[in-house]
């Protein structure tokens, strides 16, 4: 107890180390709870509309980059090694072990971030961003230049055919008056504004939640690289680590939800 | 403890958390919980005054049939800007960030919280939130009610939602930091001894409170970012022009508060708790049912949010089981009121100002409370729903109910927040003048939303003129009380009375131990409980020697 008290890490209003340690992961713990909700809110939205308009989220699903999403989500599961490996390096003392890692755990959140900015881009091009400018152009194809892209037409057309031609018992006669205009549609092209907004919603607060993130692991460089860490308090690194583990995570949910299904 | 008695006027003051540094920084840069509660009590108080300037305008305009003193648009303005102050900015961080800050580390032998620079950083989200407001109501103002429906916020508005919007989704941020240290603070900092049962019933209800916080805020902060962007990036999310539902942001947006209005109250029903016990002389009856049913409470809160929504096109069906699980909600809410009677019976009862204030809540809440069940009927709710039943409603609940415990919890540990004892005459003139004007206020506005009265409207037909003739009449009276604390409460920090250590005297660490102020990190050794709270048999029934029932200061005091 008494050489606990001496400890450099321990903060005046805990008794020892250890309940030091445990307070923080609960908090941690906690609020970890906090985000579920936060982006449970998210989710039940995406949910919602999924099932009023199931086949404008095809449609929508099938204009995002399976690619580029997919070797993002490679990305993301590579850093969540290397931020493990970081906690093992901190836990074993090693302090260029910890800096290291923690490198490469930003460097793999950059090249995430840079493919979502090349897939906003895209999103940008094509006039899929919400708004006054929203434009779907079945047959305006051609425009798709981006490597991963898949041709439009043939995408859509195979949604379609995922899609069970159901009667559609959600739709109002001016849905019905936009499904004439476009003739081949199933679909009413407005829904596809609710597809798109919840995607740059979802994935915009993740790509926010990346930035902390990385700013954050800054600040454990520099607490790395002033020696503050040791075998026997590294609560900060650990702590990290279930974050980033925590923002993987929902980008596993992200993935399947807006870009396969 | 070390230095003797701190009540004797000719001891050096003792060294003590306002003492000890008095710079402009050393307030402003403190991690000190007792100190971050003061700061949480000068701010609320503050936009407490302003929202009663707002409310003032509305009971002003109400006066007569006809829109004579506001337009229709600054109406909205008003009762917008009173609502989103009141809930956002008042009501929601009194309990926890005022009263909880200061005395739950206190009450569990604790230092401080288990985070303190996450404390302080909470006060100025706050701060900032609430800037965010303020400056919403100087370039404009806002329109849309507290609850911000969809699309007229998303879409349609043409005011400061963004601002708005903005201030309440900060403000939030402000309370889960408090929740969260609270949760861990109540898990990881409890005095050797003090097992979950041993704990004050303040404590466990700051815990229920801290995991309605904890669970229901982030669904406020999502739905209040999707009309941001909405509204800012023309997102479409709630417009139903393109699709989207309107209905889905009020699931969204109920979810959160119903659950938040026990954030408002459950403080208040552990302040309750406390001062009932105390001034009854008695152990609380039944302290296992009082702290379990906060949790009840906290867990069924989650799951009745859509009485707020009977005709707002939700399934019949849904709604049955919203109406169910309302009336379930009252259970253990009614457990509580019959504990405390149950405490009162045979209690020696003391009249002390924090006591007026404890029975005033106790017959308010009750009328709120039962209310809430005739709200809850879905066929009887179909007739009063958006009417002024449901504003008297949930201003019993809100102001009778937590505005009442707050003021007598406050009253109760002015003493160990300040060292200063307020003038005991004055408190109670004080106490009685509110629970007068608050029922002169709201009473009749059951009978006006019983008769069809809207709200939300700055005209009306002019036979309910004399019912909201009377509830002006009531809200003078009201906002006369509430500036008298803003009076004598201040003023008893120069002249009033040196408080003793234990003035009324009541159990707990934070009464038997802590100094009145207590010393910076709250107790020089860390306190041993070996008892369960309440233990009042064992305390002096021969009560209040240095009685205080005298209205100015005596002579020596001020020497
Ligand atoms: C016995 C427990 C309670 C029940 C059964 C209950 C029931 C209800 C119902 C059914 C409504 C909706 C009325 C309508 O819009 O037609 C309502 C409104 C409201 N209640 Fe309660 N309530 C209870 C306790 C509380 C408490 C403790 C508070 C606050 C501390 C509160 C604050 C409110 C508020 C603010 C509204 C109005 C929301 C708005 O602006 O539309 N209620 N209550
Ligand atoms: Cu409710």
């Amino acid at each position: 107890m008494s050489d606990a008290h001496s400890s450099p890490y321990l903060h005046h209003h805990f008794d020892t180390l250890e309940q030091q340690r445990q307070a923080s992961s609960l908090g941690m713990w906690v609020f970890i709870a906090q985000e579920i909700m936060f982006f449970g809110g998210l989710f039940l939205a995406y949910t919602y509309y999924r099932a009023l308009y199931p086949e404008a989220f095809a449609v929508g699903s099938s204009l995002l980059s399976l690619g580029w999403g997919g070797f993002n989500t490679v990305v993301l599961i590579c850093s969540s090694l290397t931020v493990a490996l970081s906690v093992h390096a901190a836990q074993v003392g090693n302090k260029n072990g910890i800096m290291r890692y923690i490198v490469a755990t930003m460097f793999l959140g950059v090249i995430f971030l840079g493919v979502k900015y090349i897939e906003y881009h895209a999103k940008f091009d094509h006039n899929l961003v919400p708004g006054r400018n929203f434009q779907f152009e079945p047959h305006d194809a051609h425009a798709h230049t981006a490597p991963v892209e898949f041709e439009l037409p043939a995408l859509v057309a195979s949604a379609q055919a995922q899609v069970p031609q159901m009667a559609m018992p959600a739709m109002d006669g001016e849905a019905l008056h936009a499904e004439e205009e476009h003739g081949e549609l199933s679909f009413d092209p407005r829904h596809l504004q609710i597809f798109f907004s919840l995607y740059f919603a979802m994935t915009g607060m993740h790509a926010l939640h990346m930035i902390i993130g990385i700013g954050l692991m800054f600040w454990l460089l520099r607490l790395a690289g002033t020696n503050r860490f040791a075998p026997e308090y590294y609560t900060p690194v650990e702590l990290f680590g279930l974050y980033w583990h925590f923002v993987d995570i929902i980008w596993i949910f992200l993935f399947p939800l807006l870009y396969l299904i | 403890m070390s230095d003797s008695d701190a009540s004797s006027p000719s001891a050096a003051p003792a060294r003590n958390y306002l003492n000890f540094a008095t710079t402009a920084k050393s307030w402003l840069l403190t991690l000190d919980h007792k100190r971050i509660g003061l700061l949480y009590l000068i701010s609320i108080a503050f936009f407490f005054l302003v929202g009663g300037f707002g409310a003032s305008l509305v009971r002003l305009e109400l006066l007569t049939p006809d829109g004579n003193l506001l337009s229709a648009e600054s109406y909205n303005k008003m009762f917008t800007m009173h609502g989103v102050i009141m809930i956002f900015f008042f009501l929601i961080p009194a309990g926890p960030g005022v009263l909880g800050n200061f005395v739950l580390p206190l009450m569990i032998g604790a230092k401080d919280v288990a985070f303190p620079r996450l404390n302080l950083a909470s006060w100025y989200v706050y701060m900032t939130g609430a800037s965010f407001g303020v400056a919403a109501l100087i370039l404009g103002g806002v329109d849309t009610g507290w609850t911000f429906y969809t699309p007229y916020s998303s879409t349609y508005a043409n005011s400061q939602v963004i601002l708005t919007g903005l201030g309440a989704f900060i403000a939030g941020f402000a309370s889960i930091l408090t929740g969260l240290n609270f949760i861990v603070t109540i898990h990881k900092l409890r005095a050797p001894g003090l097992s979950w049962f041993r704990m004050p019933l303040f404590v466990w209800a700051m815990y229920a409170t801290s995991i309605v916080v904890m669970l229901g805020t982030p669904v406020i902060a999502i739905t209040l970012v999707l009309i941001l962007l909405e509204r800012g990036l023309g997102l479409a999310i709630f417009d139903p022009a393109l699709g989207g539902d309107p209905v889905l942001f009020q699931h969204l947006f109920w979810f959160y508060s119903h659950p938040a209005v026990y954030i408002m109250i459950l403080p208040g029903f552990g302040i309750i708790s406390e001062l009932i016990s105390c001034f009854s002389r008695k152990r609380i009856f039944g302290y296992g049912f009082v702290a379990f049913s906060s949790m009840a409470i906290a867990l069924i809160g989650f799951f009745v949010w859509g009485h707020h929504m009977f005709v707002s096109s939700q399934s019949v069906y849904a709604g049955l089981i919203f109406s169910f699980l309302s009336f379930l909600i009252a259970v253990p809410t009614a457990v509580k009121i019959f504990n405390w009677t149950a405490t009162l019976y045979k209690g020696a009862i003391v009249f002390r100002t924090p006591m007026i204030y404890a029975l005033g809540f106790l017959g308010l809440f009750l009328i709120g409370g039962l209310t809430g069940l005739f709200l809850s009927s879905m066929g009887l709710d179909v007739h009063l729903h958006d009417t002024y039943f449901v504003v008297a409603h949930f201003h019993y609940v809100m102001v009778g109910g937590m505005v009442m415990a707050f003021l007598g919890g406050l009253h109760f540990w002015w003493p160990k927040m300040t060292g200063r004892m307020y003038f005991q005459g004055w408190a109670i003139v004080t106490a009685i003048v509110i629970f007068v004007g608050f029922n002169l206020t709201f009473f009749p506005q059951f009978l006006l939303g019983y008769l069809g009265m809207p709200r939300r409207y700055h005209v009306y037909p002019s036979e309910f003129q004399i019912l909201h003739v009377l509830s002006s009449a009531g809200a003078s009276i009201l906002g006369g009380g509430f500036l008298m604390l803003y009076i004598y409460l201040p003023l008893s920090l120069f002249i009033g009375r040196k408080a003793p250590r234990n003035p009324w005297p009541a159990t707990g660490l934070e009464w038997e131990v802590a100094e009145s102020p207590p010393s910076p990190h709250n107790f020089e050794t860390t306190p041993v409980v070996t008892e369960e709270a309440y233990n009042y048999a064992h305390k002096d029934h021969a009560f209040f020697e240095q009685d205080i029932v005298d209205i100015l200061p005596e002579e020596d005091e001020n020497v």
